[in-house]
Order: structure tokens, then C-alpha cells, then sequence
């Protein structure tokens, strides 16, 4: 099988996630389909977040966090001890929940991840290129040195997808990412997302349940257990979830009857 | 209503008064310190103007008042200054930075940190003695500019710490993620979003270190004595003064003349301090600027 050709980008399996004595994560199995967008939907504190943050290592950063099962990334094991963190993250991107641009000018935002991955290419023509891809080139193209907290929440938001997809990733998670703006942002990101689905995989953690009815081809429902840990009740295309749930809690959820 | 009485106590008319009060009381507080401050100024412009000239920044120490200048102490300052930033810049960012960015957080960090907190603190007299034993006696460096250096170096290097770790916690954590997202490594974090973001921070922490550096007599009394110095450093193991002995001298002698040309040595003093905190402030400006305009 041909590492970039196999339906699954991304598949867990058996995995849990731990912060120090706190089991977040349970068991969780979950395909994540190549070029598709992969919706993780739950109640508060369910672990998808937790979970979208496996996928790109970052739980790492955690001193007290324990990752276990395994998660294979096309055909190597994404936890292995031969496996950079650093490498992974150039490959797997990601883009936050509120809009976090550095404090730096636009263009130098979109050329941050190029330098540190040691981009020997054309450098004004890649920023351009990653600007056209988030849908910001023809509002920014004129003041490309200018702040970039000079942009508004939606405008920084769509860069901060910019810059991750400057180093050319072949997924990009995507952390709750319009839950901090404006109806008609949000709709700008949501548009974006189903164009990026036509060459990036991507994973979306979102509340809103109109949003991954929206963006999504895939969805999987996690929900918490009794000792508050989360695990996935349900996985499977969105338009089968939203129409006819096979399982009763997933229904009850997205029918609004508990949140 | 009637309820409501019962139970608030409203007392307006008092609560509006203990406010008016309260404020009158803390507009005193700043009086106090400005007007202070404001006296002094004053007091040592007047006294000094008359002494202020070209003959006394260019000349050498003298017996004569009308002759005497403090050429070598200013140079030696300037000598100090720029050895002790030389040090205590890159040791005080670079601990900072271990600190904040690498250090586990455990009772040794801990230990550590409130060492640093207390160290701020001891008297200057005492890093003077340590310079002495420590530089001066041990490492053999004799009375030079680059053991007085030091010596000022280890007395601030907690003040640029201090202030250094303060700025680097502010920068949002968000920051650091989006760098690690991208496949940042460790010190590509640090070097590429986290000292950019807190050069401001780190600046004042310096300002602040230098300023002190730049008045303290104490331990430079103790490394150089109360050399009377015609010549300038020329190497950092020259002999030197620094413009706080100079003046220090002028003050102690009997003549009158010679406390006008202290006060003159001390707006020479507030001169220079200033000159450097303008700098500073220039280059911080400038790094804010990049990012919000």
C-alpha cells in the first residue's frame, strides 16, 4: 500500500490518553479518512481535544500526560521512539481555537513555519501561494508587512490556516476553529475547510453541531463515563449520524436533549 | 421597599465620603515622593550648573577646583557599563530563559528561584567584598575595570533575571503552540516567537540593572579604592574610577567649591543614566511597533 494512496491517513487504535492520575481517554479506535473532513463532536470536557492532540503529538508538551495505544500515521507508528515529535507537526498541522498569529508582520507569519522546516525555495512566492490557499491574499496582498494583530478575528484566523498550511501538511487539525468569531467568519472558515478537503485530510473538534453537519463527511460522537473519561460512542459518515444515529445517546445529542 | 430598608444599610452620604477621603490620601502619596524628588533635582542643578563646562568633563582630577575634571571616571563608567551589559546580558537572559522555557518544575527550580528573589536583595557592599575575594584576590585581576565589571554584573544579574522571567511568562502559551505546531524545535520556540515577544520586558530588566549599576559606589570602593586616577582605562585590566567615587570624593572634600563640582559630577551622572534608558527605550519601541502596526 502506497503511503500517501491508502484511505486512512490517520488510525487509532486501543488508545488512552492519561493526565498524570486522570484517564481522559478511553480505548478509543477512530479511521481518519484521507482527504476527507473528520468531525469530532461531544459534550465538555469528552477528550476531543485530548484526542486532536494526539494526532500531532502535542500532547507531549504536558509534563504529566501519558499517551498508550497506538496510533499509525500511513504506515508508521506515530508514538514510536524513532519517531521526531518536531517532524510529525511539519507534516500534521494545526490551528487553534481563538486565532493565535505571532506578533509579527502577515507575511512574516506565513514564513515562520517555511524557515524553521529550512524552506530552500522561493519565499515570496510560497507566502503567496499559502495566503491564496487560505482564501486572505487579495485582502492582505497590500500590506503584507503590516502587524498582524492589525487583521480582524476572522482574517487572523484564516491566516493562522495560512501559515499552517505554508509547510505543505497533509492534515491539519483544527481545534474548535471558529468558535470565536462572528457568524459570517465563521462561515468564511467553513467554506474554506470543504475547499481545503479537496487535497488536505482534515480533523475538526467543533461544539456546534450545524457547523460539522456542514463541513463534515465524517463524524464520531465522544461522550464521558461515569469516571469522567471520554471515549467514542459512534463513528461514521454525517449524513447517516445526523439522519439515523444507530446509537439512542448519539440522538439524544444531537436532538439537543443534553449537552 | 420597605423590605429593602430593613435590610440594606445603604449609608451613602458616608460611603461617598471615605471615597473623597481615600483619594485626597493617596494623591498625598504621590506628592510626597514627587515633590521630594522634584527638591532634590532642583537643589542639584542650581548647585551645579555654575561648575557645569567642556573643562570639566575633559580634564583630569585636580587639587585645584577650578582645574578639576572627571574625564577618567566618566570613561571608567562608561567601561563599566559596557563590560557589566556584556556579562550580565547574556547570563540573565540565558538563565531566564532556562528557567522559564526548560527547567522542570520541582522543589530544586523552586529553591533556586527564591535564591534568586533574596539575592536581589543583599547590600551592595556585600558583592563588593565577594568581587574583592572572588576576582580581585582569587582570579588575580587586580583592581581592574574588568574585575569591578564583574564584581557589578553578579549585583545585577538577579534584577535582569527577575525581570527577564516575568516577560518571558507573559508571552501567551498560544504563542509557543502555534510554533510547536508548525515543527518548531525548543530553542526555534525561544529564538523565533518567545525573546522576540518579551524583548520589551527583558529591556526594562535591563534599564532597571544598569541604572542601578551606574550610581553604586559601595562595591566599586571596594574593587578600585579611592584611587586618584590620571589616566583612562585603556584595556579591561586598566585601573579605573567610576563617577560615583568621583563625586563621593569631591563631596568629602572641605572646600566649598568642590561640592559644587559633585553636584556638577551628579547631573553629569543623571546624564548619562539617562542617555541609556533612552536607547533602550528607543529599541524597545521600535520592536512594539513591529508588531501592532
Amino acid at each position: 500500500m502506497n503511503s500517501t494512496t491508502g484511505a486512512y491517513v490517520l488510525e487509532a487504535e486501543n488508545l488512552h490518553v492519561w493526565y498524570g492520575e486522570f484517564h481522559a481517554l478511553r480505548d478509543v479506535y477512530l479511521k481518519v479518512g484521507r482527504r476527507k473532513v473528520t468531525a469530532l463532536i461531544g459534550p465538555s470536557g469528552c477528550g476531543k481535544t485530548t484526542l486532536l492532540r494526539c494526532f500531532n503529538r502535542m500532547n507531549d508538551l504536558v509534563p504529566t500526560a501519558r499517551v498508550e495505544g497506538r496510533i499509525q500515521f500511513n504506515d508508521e507508528d506515530l508514538n514510536a521512539d524513532y519517531v521526531d515529535p518536531t517532524d510529525i507537526r511539519s507534516r500534521i498541522g494545526m490551528v487553534f481555537q481563538k486565532p493565535n498569529p505571532f506578533p509579527k508582520s502577515i507575511y512574516d507569519n506565513v514564513a515562520f513555519g517555511l524557515r524553521i522546516n529550512g524552506y530552500t525555495g522561493d519565499m515570496d512566492e510560497a507566502v503567496e501561494r499559502s495566503l491564496q490557499r487560505a482564501a486572505l491574499w487579495d485582502e492582505v496582498k497590500d500590506r503584507l508587512n503590516k502587524g498582524a494583530h492589525t487583521l480582524s478575528g476572522g482574517q487572523q484566523q484564516r491566516l493562522c490556516i495560512a501559515r499552517a498550511l505554508a509547510v505543505e501538511p497533509e492534515v491539519i487539525l483544527m481545534d474548535e476553529p471558529a468558535s470565536a468569531l462572528d457568524p459570517i467568519a465563521t462561515l468564511a472558515i467553513e467554506e474554506l475547510i470543504r475547499e481545503l478537503a479537496r487535497d488536505v485530510t482534515i480533523v475538526i473538534v467543533t461544539h456546534n453541531m450545524q457547523q460539522a453537519a456542514r463541513v463534515s463527511d465524517e463524524t464520531a460522537f465522544l461522550m464521558v463515563d461515569e469516571n469522567r473519561s471520554g471515549y467514542v460512542v459512534e463513528h461514521g459518515e454525517t449524513n447517516q449520524m445526523f439522519t439515523e444515529p444507530r446509537d439512542e445517546r448519539t440522538e439524544a445529542y444531537i436532538t439537543g436533549r443534553f449537552s | 421597599m420597605v423590605q429593602g430598608h430593613a435590610i440594606f444599610r445603604r449609608r451613602k452620604e458616608l460611603r461617598k465620603a471615605l471615597g473623597s477621603a481615600v483619594y485626597v490620601v493617596f494623591l498625598a502619596a504621590v506628592l510626597v515622593s514627587v515633590v521630594g524628588l522634584l527638591v532634590l533635582l532642583v537643589d542639584i542643578v542650581t548647585g551645579g550648573i555654575p561648575w557645569l563646562s567642556l573643562k570639566l568633563i575633559l580634564n583630569y582630577p585636580s587639587r585645584h577646583p577650578e582645574q578639576a575634571g572627571l574625564w577618567p571616571a566618566l570613561i571608567g563608567t562608561l567601561w563599566l557599563m559596557g563590560l557589566t551589559a556584556a556579562f550580565s546580558v547574556p547570563v540573565g537572559v540565558g538563565a531566564a530563559v532556562y528557567l522559564e522555557e526548560y527547567a522542570p518544575k520541582n522543589r530544586l527550580t523552586a529553591l533556586i528561584e527564591i535564591n534568586i528573589s533574596n539575592l536581589a536583595g543583599v547590600p551592595s557592599v556585600v558583592y563588593g567584598l565577594l568581587g574583592a575575594a572572588l576576582f580581585v584576590q582569587w582570579l588575580a585581576l587586580d583592581r581592574s575595570v574588568l574585575a569591578g565589571a564583574l564584581t557589578m554584573s553578579l549585583l545585577i544579574l538577579p534584577i535582569v533575571i527577575l525581570a527577564s522571567r516575568e516577560s518571558i511568562r507573559a508571552v501567551p502559551r498560544t504563542y509557543r503552540e502555534a510554533a510547536f505546531a508548525l515543527g518548531a524545535t525548543d530553542w526555534q520556540v525561544v529564538k523565533g516567537v518567545v525573546l522576540p515577544a518579551a524583548l520589551p520586558g527583558i529591556l526594562t530588566g535591563v534599564i532597571l540593572g544598569m541604572s542601578r549599576a551606574i550610581g553604586e559606589a559601595a562595591p566599586m570602593l571596594v574593587i578600585s579604592g579611592l584611587l586618584f586616577v590620571t589616566f583612562i582605562p585603556t584595556n579591561p585590566m586598566d585601573k579605573f574610577t567610576v563617577l560615583p567615587l568621583q563625586i563621593f570624593n569631591w563631596v568629602s572634600r572641605p572646600q566649598e567649591d568642590f561640592q559644587g563640582l559633585a553636584a556638577a559630577g551628579i547631573v553629569l551622572l543623571l546624564v548619562v543614566l539617562l542617555s541609556m534608558n533612552a536607547v533602550a527605550v528607543f529599541i524597545r519601541n521600535r520592536y512594539q511597533v513591529r508588531s501592532d502596526e
